[in-house]
C-alpha cells in the first residue's frame, strides 16, 4: 500500500470513513468501533476469507461480502449488522458447532474458544444438523483409500499393508506433540494454523488432508504431530481460535480464574522477544507471546514451553558451605570426575543426581556465608594483591545485576578481572567492530532483513539458535530478498536460501577476501561511499589482490564461478545485509573473520541505511546489556575504557573510591592464570566454565586449585561443585530488571514469582557482600542501579524505567527526548572514519592429521541452551532433546562401520567422550558435529583452548578428534 | 524408492508449466503409475523433494483428488458411476451385481489383488449410463452380462496376456448434433 494513493470515503452502518485505499471493510469498520465478528481472520495475518462469517452487506451487491477480504471502495455503502447478515452468520456458526465438542478444550479453560463465544453471541444453540465426529475420529491417516459406500474409507484386506507404522491410532485426538495436545473435534478449518505455521514462522509443517465432511489438517504427510517435523514454537496454538490445538499443562493444571499476567522478555535468546507468564499458585504455569519490536508476538520452543526451570524442586534455596573433609576441593559428581558417556545418564532420571553433591556441604545462614566470602576475598587480596581475584558475571542476569557486579569487582576487589561468557561468543566480532567502526555492537536489527535485496548469512544455524529471528530472515526470503547461506554444516535455513555455499571449515578469510576481490575485478564497489568514510582502501586491495576466486577454490573448496556469483550478488544490491554467528567468532581467526566481513560491507557501501549493515547476532538473553555494563576488563558500562584517565577519573568519582588502572584477564586467560597460582579467589555468577570453557580438563585443574571459589546460582552446577560456598539465586522469572537484546532495543522485564526458600536477587547479594568487604552501595530498588548506571553511560543516558516501562527503546538514547536509534552509522562511524583492515588466511591450530583425521564442530540444539542448567530442567524440552549426539555424513560413517545410534568414542589430545552417532547429511565429509550441553558427555571435554590473538576467544568450531565404534 | 525414469518423467512435466510446482499433479500421477497404482508415503516424500515442495502441501493435493490412492489397490480399479444420471439408468442393478460376482463392497479388494470396487460421483459419460471406469478405460451402456463378459476379459488380459476388452460392443446412442 503507498501512502500516495488519496484515502477512500465509504458508508458503514451510516457513518462516513475516510481510510487508505488497499484496507479492508474489517479493518475500516474498526477504526469507527464496528466490530465485525471473524473466525477465519487473524489480524497478524493476510486475510483468506474461508468461513463467511463477517458477512456484510454491500448496496448494489448481489450477494454477501465477506468483510476480513473484501478491500474497500470509494462511495461503498456497508452495512454490517442487518438481519440477512445475521442470519448468514448465524448458519455458518451453526454448520460449524454442529461438529464441535461443546465446551471444547479451550471453552472450558476459560470459555475463550472464538467458536462457541459467537454462537453464544448469536444465540445459536443446539445445531439442526447432525454431527460429524463419529467420521473424523475414524479418518486419521487413512484419507485417499478407496471409500466405502457410506463414505468412510475401508481398510481392505489388500496386498501389502501400506507403510501404516506412522498413521495414527483411529481417535480424533493427536497427543503425540510433548508439548501440544490436537483434538481435530474441535477445528473448524479455518487455516489459521496453517498460515501461522506458514508465513509467521515459516516453517511449513501444517497442511490439509481429505476434502470435504473428511478433511482436516494434517503435519507432514499426515504423520502424528510429534514425529512430524514440527519443531513445538506452539505459533499454531497462539492463532488457533478453538481448542483443536491447545497447549498441554507443563506444570498445573491452569485454573484461569487464578492465573496473573506479568511482562516480561523471555529468558533465553539474544531474540529478545517479548512473552507474557500467567502465574498461578507461585509458579509460571503458561508462557505467551506478546507483541515486542523483536518478535511481533512469536515466540520458539524455549521462550514458550521452556519455563518450568524455575519451579524445578532443584533449585536452590539455602547458602551452602563446603565441609571440611571435602578438601582438598575436587569434582564430585560422576559426570564431572570422569570422560564423558551419554550412557551415564538415564533418560528420564534428574539431570544432575545431587545426592553426591549436597554431601559435600552444609546449609548455612547468608550471613555465614557472606561473611565467609568478605572474609577470604579480603584475606586474598590482602596477600597478593587485587589482581588475584576475578568475576565472572552472566549474560543471562539483568543490566543492573551486571553493573552492581563489575562495580564490585572494580571499586571493591580492586581488579579489572572482570569477564563474561561473551569472551566465548562475540568477543571476535565485538573487537573487530571496535576496530573497524569504534562500536562493537549491531548496525541494524534483525527485522530490517525485509527491507535488503540480499542478505547473507554466515556461520549462523539461525533456526535453532536464534529461531525467532530465522522467521524474519526466511519470511524476508519468501518476499524476494536474495538468501545466500555460508555455512561448512549445512543448517536448516539453507532449505529456504537461493544460495547455500558450503566450504571447508576454517577458510573463511579466503571465501571473503576472493568475493571483494571479484567485487573490486568487476567494479561493483562503492567508491563515493569508500572516499567519504573509510580509511585505509588501498591496503585492502593490495591484499585482496592476491585471492583470486581460482586461489580461493583451492583452499575452500568452493567452485570459483560460485565465488563469483555471490560477490556480484552482493556487489549489485542496492541494500544488502549481513548476519552472522559463532562459525565466524569461535576460530583462532575470528577477529580476521569479522574485519573481512566489515571490509565487505564497507567496499560496498551496505552500511548506515535501512535493510543494510552488520549484525553478529548475539547468543544470551543479555549478553548485549552485560557487554554494555562493562563485564568485560577493559572497559567500564559503555565501553569506557580502563585505560582512560579520564573515564577513570568519572567513575572513581562517582563510586568514590580509587580505580586501578590496569586492564583485566579474560575468561580463557584467567583459567590459564589459577593454574599458574596468579588467580586465587574468584565469584562466579551464574557461569558455570565447567562446561561452557573449552579443555574441560584443564579448567577442572584450575576450578580445583582455586584457593577460594563463591558461586552464586540458582542450580547446583557442574562449576559449583568446586566452590567453598554457594549462595542461592533468583531466576528470571523472579526478577525485575533490563535486558538488552541482540537489536539493542533495552527491555523492561518485570517479577512474576518469588524467590524460592532464602534464595535472594543477584544484585543484593552483591550489595550485601561488598558492605560487609568494607563498601556501600545502597539501591532502594533496580531503578536505582539503572540510573546510576544511565548517568555514566552516554549510550544509556536518555533511558530510564519510566521510559521503558511505555515501550523498549534501542541505544544510543543520548537524552530523555531522545527516541533510540534503530540504524546506526548514517553520518559516520563513533571513530570517524570506518576502517579497512585486511586480514591473510591462516589454517587452524590443529590440523587433522592421521592420528585425529576429523575436524571437530561445536554448538547448540534448538532445544537446549549453554550449558543445560535451565533448559535440562524443562520438562518438554529435556523430552525433545534429552542426549547428545556426534553427528557424521553418511560416508565417513560407512568407512568406519558406524549406524545411526551407534555409541561412538570420540578422542581429541585432549580428553574424550562417548555418544551416539547421528548420520546425517548437514554434515561435510570429514567433519563432525557435537553439541555442548551434555554434562555427562561435554563437548568441551575435546575443544582446544588455542585463542584469538586480539579478541581472546577460543576456536570451539574446529579441533582434529577421531573416532571409534564401540560394540 | 522413485526410479530415475520416474524422476526424468517429474523434470519433464516440470517444463512444461511456468511455475514448476504447477507438475505436481502429473508427478504424483507419474509416480502412482510407477508404483504399482497407489501411492506410498516414500514414493510422496520423493515427489515433493523433487518438486521442491513441503511434505504437507504433496499430502493436501493427493488427499484431495479420489484417484490418488494412499493405500494399494488391485490391478483393476472399478470405479463405478452412481451419480443421477447413472443411477436413473440402473447402476444400483450393475454395483450389486459386481459386489455379489467378486465378493466385495465399494473399498474393498479382492484377494487375489485384481479388482477394488468403488463408487464414484458422474463421470462425465451420463449418455452411455450405467458406465464405469477401469484404470484409465471406460466402459458405458453396462448391463449385469456386459460386466460379467468384461471381468472375465480383464481377468484374461491378466492371467494369459489376452488383449484387455474393447470400451463398447453396442452402437453409440444417435448423435443429436449438438456436438458439433
Ligand atoms: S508448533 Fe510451530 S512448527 Fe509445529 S506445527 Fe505448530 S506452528 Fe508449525
Ligand atoms: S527466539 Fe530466543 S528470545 Fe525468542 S523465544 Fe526463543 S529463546 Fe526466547
Ligand atoms: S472471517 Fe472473514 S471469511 Fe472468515
Ligand atoms: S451420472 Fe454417471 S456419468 Fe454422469
Amino acid at each position: 500500500m503507498t501512502t500516495a494513493e488519496p484515502p477512500v470515503t465509504l458508508t458503514i452502518d451510516g457513518q462516513e470513513v475516510a481510510v487508505a485505499a488497499g484496507m479492508t471493510i474489517w479493518d475500516a469498520a474498526r477504526r469507527v468501533g464496528i466490530d465485525i465478528p471473524v473466525l477465519c481472520h487473524d489480524p497478524a495475518m493476510e486475510p483468506v476469507g474461508v468461513c463467511r462469517v463477517c458477512a456484510v452487506e454491500v448496496e448494489g451487491s448481489r450477494v454477501l461480502a465477506a468483510a476480513c477480504h473484501r478491500q474497500v471502495e470509494a462511495g461503498m455503502v456497508v452495512r454490517t449488522n442487518t438481519e440477512r447478515c445475521q442470519r448468514a452468520r448465524r448458519m455458518v456458526v451453526e454448520l460449524l458447532l454442529a461438529d464441535h465438542p461443546r465446551p471444547c478444550a479451550k471453552h472450558q479453560l476459560d470459555r475463550s474458544c472464538e467458536l462457541e463465544r459467537l454462537a453464544e453471541a448469536l444465540g445459536v444453540d443446539q445445531p439442526r444438523f447432525p454431527m460429524r465426529n463419529a467420521e473424523r475420529a475414524t479418518q486419521n491417516g487413512a484419507d485417499g483409500g478407496p471409500e466405502t459406500e457410506d463414505g468412510t474409507p475401508a481398510h481392505a484386506p489388500i496386498l501389502a499393508p501400506p507403510s501404516s507404522a506412522l498413521r495414527l491410532a483411529h481417535s480424533p485426538f493427536d497427543l503425540s506433540s510433548p508439548v501440544i495436545a490436537v483434538d481435530h473435534r474441535a477445528c473448524i478449518l479455518c487455516d489459521r494454523c496453517i498460515r501461522a505455521c506458514d508465513w509467521l514462522q515459516v516453517n511449513e509443517v501444517i497442511g490439509r488432508t481429505g476434502k470435504g465432511r473428511r478433511a482436516r489438517i494434517a503435519f507432514d504427510d499426515d504423520r502424528p504431530m510429534g514425529q512430524s517435523t514440527c519443531v513445538s514454537c506452539g505459533e499454531c496454538v497462539a492463532h488457533c481460535p478453538t481448542g483443536a490445538l491447545t497447549d498441554k499443562p507443563l506444570v498445573v493444571a491452569l485454573q484461569p480464574e487464578r492465573l496473573q499476567r506479568v511482562d516480561t522478555i523471555c529468558p533465553y535468546c539474544g531474540v529478545g522477544c517479548a512473552v507474557t507468564f500467567h502465574v498461578q499458585e507461585g509458579k509460571v504455569a503458561r508462557v505467551t507471546g506478546r507483541d515486542g519490536p523483536a518478535n511481533h508476538a512469536r515466540l520458539c520452543v524455549k521462550g514458550r514451553y521452556g519455563y518450568d526451570y524455575s519451579s524445578h524442586p532443584q533449585r536452590l534455596t539455602v547458602p551452602l558451605i563446603r565441609r571440611p573433609e571435602y578438601y582438598p576441593k575436587g569434582p564430585l559428581s560422576e559426570e564431572v570426575r570422569h570422560e564423558g558417556d551419554y550412557r551415564r545418564h538415564k533418560p528420564g532420571a534428574p539431570v544432575t543426581d545431587y545426592g553426591p553433591i549436597l554431601k559435600a556441604f552444609r546449609e548455612t545462614t547468608w550471613d555465614e556465608a557472606l561473611d565467609l566470602c568478605a572474609a577470604r576475598f579480603l584475606e586474598i587480596k590482602r596477600q597478593y594483591g587485587p589482581e588475584a581475584l576475578a568475576g565472572f558475571g552472566s549474560a543471562k542476569c539483568t543490566n543492573e545485576d551486571n553493573y552492581v557486579f563489575q562495580k564490585l569487582i572494580r571499586a571493591v576487589f580492586g581488579t579489572n578481572n572482570v569477564d563474561h561468557c561473551s569472551r566465548l561468543c562475540h568477543a571476535s566480532s565485538v573487537a573487530a567492530l571496535m576496530e573497524c567502526l569504534g562500536s562493537g555492537s549491531v548496525s541494524n536489527p534483525v527485522a530490517d532483513v525485509a527491507r535488503a535485496d540480499v542478505c547473507l548469512v554466515l556461520g549462523s544455524n539461525t533456526t535453532e539458535n536464534h529461531p525467532v529471528a530465522a522467521t524474519f530472515i526466511k519470511q524476508a526470503a519468501r518476499r524476494g530478498t536474495t538468501l545466500v547461506v555460508m555455512d561448512p554444516r549445512r543448517p536448516a535455513l539453507a532449505n529456504h536460501a537461493h544460495h547455500y555455499v558450503r566450504f571447508k571449515p576454517g577458510t573463511d578469510v579466503a571465501l571473503l577476501n576472493a568475493l571483494m576481490h571479484v567485487i573490486l575485478r568487476e567494479d561493483l564497489h562503492d567508491p563515493v561511499f569508500i572516499e567519504a568514510r573509510t580509511e585505509n582502501f588501498a591496503a585492502l586491495r593490495e591484499t585482496v589482490a592476491r585471492y583470486t576466486p581460482e586461489m580461493a577454490e583451492k583452499i575452500t573448496g568452493v567452485p570459483a564461478s560460485t565465488i563469483e556469483e555471490i560477490a556480484r550478488l552482493y556487489g549489485r544490491a542496492h541494500n544488502a545485509i549481513i548476519f552472522w554467528g559463532m562459525g565466524i567468532s569461535q576460530h583462532t581467526t575470528g577477529t580476521d573473520n569479522a574485519r573481512c566481513l566489515i571490509a565487505l560491507c564497507l567496499l560496498t557501501g551496505n552500511i548506515g541505511r535501512p535493510g543494510t549493515g552488520l549484525h553478529p547476532l548475539r547468543g544470551q538473553n543479555n549478553v548485549q546489556g552485560a557487554s554494555d555494563m562493562g563485564l568485560l576488563p577493559i572497559v567500564y558500562s559503555g565501553y569506557q575504557s580502563v585505560a582512560d584517565p579520564n573515564v577513570r577519573e568519572k567513575f572513581a568519582r562517582a563510586w568514590g573510591v580509587p580505580l586501578n588502572p590496569k586492564r583485566g584477564l579474560t575468561v580463557v586467560e584467567i583459567t590459564s592464570a589459577a593454574l599458574r597460582g596468579d588467580i586465587r579467589g574468584m565469584l562466579m555468577m551464574g557461569e558455570n566454565p565447567f562446561l561452557s570453557d573449552p579443555n574441560i580438563n584443564k579448567v577442572r585443574k584450575a576450578l580445583a586449585s582455586l584457593e577460594f571459589l563463591a558461586v552464586q546460582d540458582i542450580f547446583l552446577t557442574e562449576t559449583a561443585e568446586f566452590a567453598d560456598v554457594i549462595l542461592p539465586a533468583s531466576s528470571h522469572a523472579e526478577k525485575t530488571g533490563t535486558y538488552t537484546n541482540t537489536d539493542r532495543y533495552v527491555q523492561l522485564a518485570k517479577r512474576a514469582v518469588a524467590p524460592p526458600g532464602e534464595a535472594r536477587q543477584d544484585w543484593q547479594a552483591l550489595v550485601d557482600l561488598a558492605g560487609r568487604m568494607g563498601y556501600r552501595m545502597e539501591y532502594r530498588d533496580e531503578a536505582e542501579i539503572f540510573a546510576e548506571m544511565a548517568a555514566l553511560t552516554p549510550g544509556y543516558a536518555g533511558l530510564s524505567y519510566p521510559r521503558l516501562a511505555r515501550e523498549p527503546i534501542p541505544w544510543p538514547c543520548p537524552a530523555p527526548d531522545h527516541p533510540g536509534t534503530q540504524v546506526l552509522f548514517a553520518h559516520d562511524f563513533p571513530r570517524g572514519k570506518g576502517r579497512f583492515s585486511p586480514a591473510e588466511f591462516a589454517p587452524a591450530q590443529e590440523l587433522p592429521d592421521e592420528e585425529y583425521p576429523f575436524v571437530l564442530n561445536t554448538g547448540r540444539v534448538l532445544q537446549h541452551w549453554h550449558t543445560g542448567t535451565m533448559t535440562r530442567r524443562a520438562r518438554a524440552l529435556e523430552e525433545i532433546a534429552p542426549q547428545p549426539f556426534v553427528e557424521i555424513c553418511p560416508a565417513d560413517a560407512e568407512a568406519l562401520g558406524i549406524g545411526d545410534g551407534d555409541p561412538v568414542r570420540v578422542r581429541s589430545r585432549r580428553g574424550e567422550v562417548t555418544v551416539p552417532a547421528r548420520v546425517t547429511r548437514q554434515i561435510a565429509k570429514g567433519s563432525v558435529f557435537i553439541p555442548f550441553h551434555y554434562r555427562e558427555a561435554a563437548a568441551n571435554l575435546l575443544t582446544i583452548d588455542a585463542l584469538d590473538p586480539t579478541a581472546k576467544i577460543p576456536e570451539f568450531k574446529y579441533c582434529a578428534v577421531r573416532l571409534e565404534r564401540l560394540n | 524408492m522413485l526410479s530415475e525414469k520416474a524422476f526424468a518423467a517429474i523434470e519433464a512435466a516440470k517444463k512444461r508449466y511456468p511455475d514448476p510446482r504447477s507438475a505436481l499433479m502429473p508427478a504424483l500421477w507419474i509416480a502412482q503409475e510407477e508404483c504399482g497404482g497407489w501411492l506410498p508415503r516414500e514414493a510422496m516424500a520423493d515427489v515433493a523433494r523433487v518438486m521442491s515442495l513441503e511434505p504437507a502441501d504433496v499430502q493436501s493435493v493427493a488427499s484431495f483428488y479420489s484417484m490418488y490412492y494412499k493405500a494399494p489397490v488391485g490391478k483393476f480399479v472399478l470405479e463405478i458411476c452412481h451419480n443421477i444420471a447413472c443411477d436413473v439408468l440402473g447402476a444400483r442393478r450393475i454395483i450389486d451385481h459386481v459386489r455379489e460376482r467378486l465378493g466385495i463392497a465399494p473399498g474393498e479388494t479382492t484377494g487375489d489383488g485384481l479388482f477394488t470396487l468403488k463408487t464414484v460421483e458422474c463421470l462425465a459419460a451420463c449418455g452411455g449410463g450405467p458406465c464405469m471406469q477401469v484404470n484409465s478405460r471406460y466402459y458405458e451402456n453396462l448391463t449385469p452380462e456386459r460386466v460379467d463378459a468384461i471381468l472375465d476379459g480383464l481377468r484374461a488380459h491378466a492371467e494369459a496376456g489376452a488383449p484387455p476388452p474393447l470400451p463398447d460392443e453396442r452402437p453409440q446412442p444417435a448423435d443429436d448434433g449438438d456436438a458439433a
